[in-house]
């Protein structure tokens, strides 16, 4: 199976470069990480960020044949080759596929991602009903992996400003929680013309999220809420 | 790079590790104005807590009746009488307050009608000391650790706690008096070694999975901070207690939660046969894991296993039906199509024992103290604290219940919190820093250097790491034999030796991950001996240690917490605990399910 890989290690490259391995031991199941892990095994040097191996710590978003995903939830004999694997777009690149998130990560500070209760609270749980848990899937499950955010066109226009869609889906889980007492502060914060309403439907962060989560619904869901404040 | 211009940074406490357990300590701390800093090698979202799937247990009550006190006997009984019944009883009091206090934080829980949190069946629980099936696991779907984790991140985020995010910790600093002075750690991205001064360090580094071929563990699992103790001359207690799940999906190791069991799922061999009713009649598939992990070892090697090599069992989960499955398991039904095309609601998932949890670890009390023997009683270091699945307290002793380490990070990390809340009252300045202890650090770190790292090359990091693996799984697993431990302890031995040879191709300074897996894979030889040392010398059946050549417990002789020196291999013993706080103790009798 042939592979071609994007390399740049800033101490010893001009610049960046696509490098060709192949691999004849690919079996069916295997995975993208699993291979990435059988091509540093041969080049010790090719740096790419990994951990749990099943989906559910988000270090391994990278671009596959053009597309966002994780490498560990995606089947090699499932694409294209030569299979092509870059860093996510639009970030600042830190060494081969490894690329700096603290612009995806003071995104989602900002929207400041915990839960807001002014009340004193009870001795015991808050009561919650299922339906008003149910409210909370499709949002409490993001792994923070970044997919979406980068592969957002509106994103990549203004990195500084909007704050992408993990950030604004996290915003919604807050809001969607029977229990936050900060609705009005969070609204808020997601007003003006970049924070939020840079998001033009364009639903790339749809498409890629490997948790199968939908932010522009959640961004529309915040739009909806706006509304309703305003009357 | 010499001790001179060495970066260095002060703060009252250095957290190391920001898993469950680094990040509930770190949010004690930040709360009480301590100044504190927080070391991981990963952002902290991607520590390993976030994978735990079932829930954490506390005597809630919601579903069926419960008491803490039920939750202390079945969790000594699960430790087959090797845990500490003062910690124990600990644990299960919190547990409930520290349930309430996450769902306070934002957790969110699944719900019952009622609106209160929803819990589980899970293994080895009963109501009334012994009785009938308990429900006392609270579960946010199969996604409690993710769950969890994200609460107490966010929750940090508030308390503005100070992060260190991508640094490898190499080191502890220590002085001629004994103290803990903070850490030498690596900060990935750039290379650049600092020091992190701090009046207390507490490790919350995680178990030590990747000792294993097949594990359910991160590649981040390899136990940083037991192999840091033992090179500060500490011993780690009981670590031939290695807990292996009897549901990773067998030949992969991704985690099929025990929660598939405690919702109806049960296991069966190739005859179609529901072989736990023959092993635990009364439990059946919720009997504890060493148990369960046994049973199923045993139908494989009696040629009762399944597929073309006889090598797995099936869990059954299909009769439960799509819609309890995908709401009450969405996670492994996801994995399970994603890794290998089965749909739990119409297919049965191949399953087998894997390695999963480090019951051993660094020794501490229940503040999260880390204590060593001295003379008859023991005494703790001063500075340093260690909690969770690294530290050894003991809650879990010889086998851990499903459901209590997400209840053990959260109870002790806030233990460890308040513990060193009052460290930091009388012990209000950092000590001078001892540098020797320094230079010993760098040196270690250094050995990775161009120049400096002179193995002949004859032996790669990843060529050594997959044997070793192999070694641990082929000589120290679910059933073990003293013949086959001594061949095991020869072969780590000499891998130890090997690593000598190792040689890194890259020494680039930005980000380099051929170094940080070098010095992981040191940390994981030091602790590859000490498993298999410990595991020889305990001559009985215990729990996860199961010896065919002492096939019975031995109280007598046995009823004691093994410690393992690094320095020449030695091993020493200390007494259990077997009596609570508040509580009459529960003696050690014959442990049926």
């Amino acid at each position: 199976m042939r592979f071609k890989i994007y390399r740049y290690n800033p101490e010893k490259d001009q610049k960046p470069y696509m490098q060709e391995f192949v691999l004849d031991n690919v079996t069916d199941d295997m995975m993208l990480r699993d291979a990435l892990l059988l091509i540093k095994a041969q080049d010790e040097t090719l740096t790419f960020r990994h951990s749990c191996g099943e989906g559910v710590c988000g270090s391994d978003a990278v671009n596959i044949n053009g597309t966002n995903g994780l490498a560990c939830k995606t089947r090699c004999s499932e694409l294209k080759q030569p299979i092509e694997v870059r860093p996510v777009p639009s970030m600042p690149v830190i060494r081969d596929l490894v690329v700096d998130m603290e612009q995806f990560y003071h995104h989602y500070r900002a929207v400041k991602p915990y839960l807001t209760v002014h009340d004193p609270v009870p001795e015991v749980e808050f009561r919650q009903s299922p339906e008003q848990r149910k409210k909370l899937d499709g949002l409490y499950e993001c792994i923070l992996c970044g997919c979406c955010t980068t592969s957002c066109p509106s994103f990549w226009w203004n990195p500084d400003k909007f704050r992408g869609p993990a950030a604004l889906l996290q915003a919604y889980r807050f809001l969607a929680d029977s229990r936050d007492q900060a609705t009005a502060e969070r609204l808020q914060e997601l007003d003006g013309p970049y924070r939020m309403f840079r998001c033009h439907s364009i639903m790339n962060c749809v498409n890629v999220c490997p948790k199968g989560l939908n932010p522009t619904e959640a961004i529309h869901s915040i739009k909806k809420l706006m509304v309703k404040d305003l009357v | 790079m010499s001790i001179e211009n060495l970066e260095r940074r002060r703060f009252d406490t250095l957290v190391i590790g920001a898993g469950g357990g680094g990040l509930r300590s770190a949010l004690q701390l930040a709360e009480a104005d301590a100044h504190v800093a927080v070391v991981s090698k990963v952002f902290p979202t991607r520590s390993h807590t976030v994978a735990a799937q079932g829930g954490m247990n506390a005597a809630l009550a919601n579903v069926l009746p419960d008491n803490w006190h039920w939750h202390m006997y079945d969790t000594i009984k699960g430790s087959d009488y090797l845990g500490d019944q003062d910690a124990i009883e600990y644990m299960c009091r919190s547990a409930s307050h520290l349930v309430y206090e996450l769902e306070h934080q934002g957790v969110p829980f699944s719900r019952m009608d009622s609106g209160k949190i929803y819990q589980r069946p899970f293994g080895g629980q009963s109501q009334n000391f012994g009785g009938e099936q308990a429900a006392r696991t609270c579960a946010a779907a199969d996604r409690t650790g993710h769950a969890i984790l994200h609460t107490l991140y966010q929750q940090n985020i508030r308390a503005k706690t100070h992060f260190f995010d991508e640094y490898f910790a190499v080191d502890l600093i220590k002085d001629k008096d004994g103290f803990i002075l903070g850490a030498l750690v690596l900060e990935i991205e750039t290379g650049e070694p600092l020091l992190i001064e701090a009046k207390t360090t507490l490790l919350a580094t995680g178990g030590a999975g990747q000792l294993f071929r097949t594990n359910t563990n991160a590649h981040i699992n390899t136990g940083d901070g037991l192999a840091m103790a033992l090179r500060a001359g500490i011993p780690l207690q009981d670590m031939e207690f290695f807990q292996f799940h009897p549901t990773g999906i067998a030949g992969k190791g991704m985690l099929i939660t025990e929660g598939a069991r405690g919702e109806g799922g049960y296991l069966v061999n190739k005859d179609g046969e529901r072989f736990m009713e023959r092993y635990a009649p009364h439990a059946k598939d919720l009997a504890s894991r060493d148990v369960v992990s046994r049973a199923i070892a045993t139908e494989v090697r009696e040629g009762r296993g399944c597929g073309p090599n006889g090598d797995h069992v099936m869990l059954k989960l299909d009769h439960l039906g799509r819609d309890v499955l995908y709401q009450r398991l969405p996670g492994i039904c996801d994995m399970s199509k994603a890794f290998m095309h089965i749909d739990p609601a119409e297919e049965e998932i191949p399953v087998f024992p894997t390695a999963h949890y480090t019951m051993g670890g660094i020794p501490t009390n229940r503040f999260g103290q880390v204590v060593v023997p001295v003379d008859q009683g023991e005494e703790s270091i001063p500075g340093l604290y260690a909690v969770g699945e690294c530290a050894c307290v003991s809650v879990h002793g010889a086998n851990r219940l499903g459901g209590n380490s997400l209840l053990d990070i959260v109870v002790f990390g806030r233990a460890a919190g308040n513990d060193i809340k009052k460290y930091l009252e009388t012990n209000r300045h950092h000590r001078q820093i001892d540098d020797e202890s320094l230079e010993q650090a760098l040196a270690h770190l250094q050995r990775w250097d161009e120049g400096k790292d002179l193995g002949d090359g004859s032996e790669s990091v990843s060529g050594l790491r997959a044997e070793l693996q192999k070694t641990m799984e082929d000589y120290c697993s679910v059933f073990r034999t003293e013949d086959v431990l001594k061949e095991g302890l020869d072969k780590v031995l000499a891998l130890e030796k090997r690593m000598n040879n190792v040689r890194i191709t890259d020494y680039s300074k930005v980000f380099n991950t051929a170094r940080i897996e070098a010095l992981e894979l040191e940390n994981l030889v030091d602790l590859a001996v000490a498993t298999v040392k410990s595991a020889l010398e305990r001559k009985e059946s215990r729990g996860a240690h199961s010896r065919i050549d002492y096939p019975e417990r031995d109280d007598v002789s046995w009823l004691k917490h093994s410690l393992y020196y690094k320095e020449d291999h030695r091993m020493d013993y200390k007494p259990v605990t077997l009596q609570p706080v508040s509580v009459e103790s529960f003696p050690p009798k014959p442990r049926v399910y």
